[in-house]
Formats: C-alpha cells, structure tokens, sequence
C-alpha cells in the first residue's frame, strides 16, 4: 500500500488519531499564536493609519480573518459530515463536530469585531446589511448543528444526525445569502460597501495575511485538540485510553489547558 | 403499490385526526392569537396596520407552522409507526412525502383559508390580497417540507422544544424573504412575480430532496 494511503487509513483509528494529535496539536498553538502575534504587532504599530478612517481600521486584522474563517470551517464542517456519512469513518463524526463551536466562535467574533468598527463608521452598531445578516444566520446554523449534537443521548446518532444538518445547512447558504441580497436590495436603496472604492495600500496586506494564515494555524491546532477530547471521552473505557492516563501523566497535563485556552 | 400505500397513509391519517377534528383548528387559532397581539401592541391606527400587515401575516403563518411541525412525526416514533414504515416494501422517501403533504393539508391549508379574515383584522389593503394568497400556496409547502427535514432530525429526542425552532429558522429565511419580499414588492408597485417564481423553484426542488433528506435523517435517529 501507497504509504500516504497507509497514513490516513492510520489516522483514522483512535489510539493512532490521540498519538497525532498529542504531537501536533501544541506545535500548530505555538506557530499560529507566533505568526498572530506578529501580524498584530505589525498591524497595531508598524501600519500606517488609514486616511479615511484613521486607526479604526486596524479592527479589519481580527475581523477578516474570523469572516474567512467562519465560512472556510463551515465549508470544512460540511466536508468531514459528508465523509462521516458516507463512509461512516467515526474518527470524521467526531471531526466535524469538532469544527462547529469553533466555526462557531469566529462568527461571533466576526459579528462583535464587525459592531464594534460599525458603531464610529456608519453609526450604528447594526444593520441588516446582507453580509451581516448572512454572517447572523451562519450563527443560527451553527448554534444548531451543536445543540442538536448534544441533544440527542446517543453520540453516533448525535453526530450524523448534525452532520446532515450541516450538509442541508451548506446546500441552502447561497440560497440564505442570495435571498438575503435580493430582500435588502428590496427594502433600501442604501447600500454600504466594507471596503468602500478604496483599494488597500500594500502596506496594509502582510498582517492581514500573517493574520489569515495564523488563524488557520491556530484553528487546525484548535480542531486536533477538540477531536482529541472528544475521541477520548467517546473512548472512555477501551484499554487504550486507561493506559493513556497512566503512562504519560506529564504529556497529558501539558496539553490540558491548550484544549481550554481554545475556548 | 406507491399510490395504494399513499391512499392508506393518507387515509389513516385523515381519519385519526377526524377523530379529534378540534386539533386541526390550533394553528389558525395560534396564528389569530399573534394577529391579535401584534395589532393590540402596534396600537390601533389603521394605516401603520396596513403598511406591516402582509409581514405580520406571513410570521404568524410560519409560527403556527412551527408550532404544528413536532405533530409531524411524533405519534408515529412513539408507537413504532415509523419502524413499520422503514420495513416498508415502498420508498420511506415517499411516505414521508405523503405524510408531509397530508399535515400540510391538514394545518397550513385551513390557515391560508382563514387568512381573508385574518387579513381584514389587519387592515391589509385588498389589492395585495391576491400577491399574499399565491406567495402563501407557494411557500407554506415550502415550510412544511423543509420542516420535515428538521422534524425527521429531532424524531429521536423525547423533548425537542427550542431545538425545533433553532434548527427550522435558518432555513426558513429564504421562504420568508421571497414570500413576504412578493407581497411588499407588489405593494410598492414594482413586479412581485419574481419571488413567487422562487418559490415555485425552491417548492419543486424540495419536493424532490426534502422528502429524501428527511428519510435519511429518520433513518440515523431510528438506527
């Protein structure tokens, strides 16, 4: 067998998946806090301020990224279900179920960080801008992929169950999108673009990028850890898990509070 | 086959809820309440009234909707109806297409006939009457079929409460827009058909897909 192949089939085993886990899941902490540190120094200090809008748009380097992020993990979200589905690979559930409270969570930050730069540029701490309504909604989508996980007693059950959700909830998004589009265009004529006409000057980029990729670092570093938990409280019982606990006190501490800072 | 098993399902259902023809009046009394109450809170001046009222009516249709979507599958997943149909000779699919179409027969169709009355409360203007009926025949099936999807995914729990509408909402954007969006577009003048075309869009492609989404989902929440 191809040795790539043999890789993922590995991974897709528990005990294999928690060893994984345990090694890269602080590695991928430490380098995305790393290269978000920098971004955000860079974007805080070294980044000259807008002429238009002064210093509120360094606020776009957490905002951004959370925006990308939300879309990109419910997208991802939508992937593992389906493997999960098909193929029924446990290790893929529990994946997918992994990614909604942090998907989740970037959309929270999107909407408050969106608010917050709202309130001196429009005025308002809301409006029903078709890109804050869709983000609202993905919101709802999430909160029910997880409450639905957690309802039903069940884990195997929970998970495809909220798995399908998901898959109907990324089928319908363009639909949610482009009718929130045409109802907005409907109702006022007003429109406001983010961004405005203004191009971003090139100073402005390399933050924003170290931001993207340091959030994407820190949300596959984020995701191996809830798996992780996850698998191992699903596992609770086999003998692998029990051993876990014994033999490596110490690793396992270590990563305990990764997993909660993640929170 | 199919259509002697959808005559009996049909026939079945029709005549249990004969047997408590009372229950079939609670969404329209449901959505009378809310006309009720968001006339009395947005006071009694008749044209701040006119001006909200195809949006009311439109919310207290999908609410009563809401509200009669844990009837959908309950009964049967309590009394092992549900294992009869998925041991079935025919598609679960089309039973629980059926099944969707009778309870929405049996609880959208009597509101979309009292909405006249319900519209005359509000004081909708009676040139929108016509653009709110059809946006209604269009989009409550809509609701009904996306709600079976939601409903198949909760049939597992013994208590789904605020799930239901959690789950339900998102999905129900897109029909409200489209059909509440008709009626205000018409009531601006502009050309309304647009929505209602969208809906009758969405309305075929989910006669098509609900109705298997929502097999699959019985199937894992019965697994």
């Amino acid at each position: 067998m191809n040795r790539v192949t043999r890789w993922f089939h590995q991974l897709g085993s528990p005990p294999y998946f928690d060893r994984f886990a345990a090694r890269w899941a602080p590695w991928l902490y430490a380098v995305g806090a790393l290269v978000m540190l920098w971004g955000i120094w860079q974007g805080l200090f070294v980044v000259p301020s807008d002429y238009q809008q002064g210093d509120s748009f360094r606020i776009l380097y957490i905002h951004v990224p959370s925006a990308w992020m939300s879309m990109a993990v419910f997208g991802l979200m939508a992937v593992y279900a389906a493997i999960a589905l098909i193929w029924r690979i446990k290790l893929c559930e529990i994946l997918a179920m992994a990614c909604a409270p942090i998907g989740a969570w970037f959309t929270l930050i999107t909407l408050v960080t969106g608010s917050i730069w709202g309130k001196p540029m429009w005025g308002t701490w809301w409006d029903w801008d078709p890109r804050l309504t869709t983000e609202l909604i993905l919101l709802f989508l999430y909160l029910g992929v997880i409450g639905l996980y957690h309802a039903i007693d069940d884990r195997r059950t929970a998970a495809r169950a909220a798995a399908l959700l998901a898959i109907v909830g990324v089928v319908l998004l363009p639909i949610i999108r482009y009718s929130v589009v045409w109802w907005h265009s409907l109702h006022q004529g007003q429109t406001i673009s983010l961004f405005g006409e203004s191009k971003m000057d090139a100073s402005m980029l390399p933050p924003l990028w170290a931001m993207v990729i340091g959030t994407h670092v820190w949300f596959g570093g984020s995701l191996l850890a809830r798996a992780r938990a996850d698998n191992i409280r699903r596992e609770s019982g086999k003998d692998w898990v029990s051993r876990l606990g014994r033999e490596k006190p110490a690793q396992d501490a270590s990563n305990e509070p990764a997993s909660k800072g993640a929170r | 086959m199919m259509l002697s098993a959808a005559k009996a399902l049909a026939i079945r259902d029709l005549r249990l809820l004969w047997k408590r023809r009372g229950d079939s009046l609670q969404p329209a009394l449901f959505a009378l309440l809310v006309i009720v109450l968001f006339a009395l809170a947005l006071g009694s001046d008749s044209a701040t009234l006119a001006k909200v009222s195809s949006a009311v009516l439109w919310v207290a249709v999908l609410l009563s909707g809401l509200l009669a979507l844990d009837s959908l599958f309950r009964s049967d997943a309590e009394d092992g109806s549900l294992e009869q149909w998925m041991l079935a000779p025919v598609p679960l699919a089309w039973l629980v297409l059926v099944r969707t179409l009778t309870h929405w027969a049996t609880t959208a169709l009597p509101l979309i006939v009292c909405t006249p009355l319900l519209a005359e409360l509000l004081q909708l203007p009676h040139a929108q009457l016509p653009m709110l009926l059809g946006s209604l025949l269009l989009g409550t099936p809509l609701l009904s079929l996306l709600g079976a999807v939601v409903a198949a995914l909760t049939v597992g729990m013994r208590r789904s409460g605020i799930l239901v509408a959690l789950l339900a909402l998102p999905l129900y954007v897109p029909v409200l827009v489209f059909g509440a969006g008709s009626v205000a577009a018409d009531a601006q003048g502009l050309d309304g058909s647009g929505g209602l075309l969208w809906l009758a869009a969405g309305l075929v492609m989910a006669l098509v897909l609900a109705p298997l989404t929502a097999a699959a989902a019985i199937r894992i929440a019965l697994s």
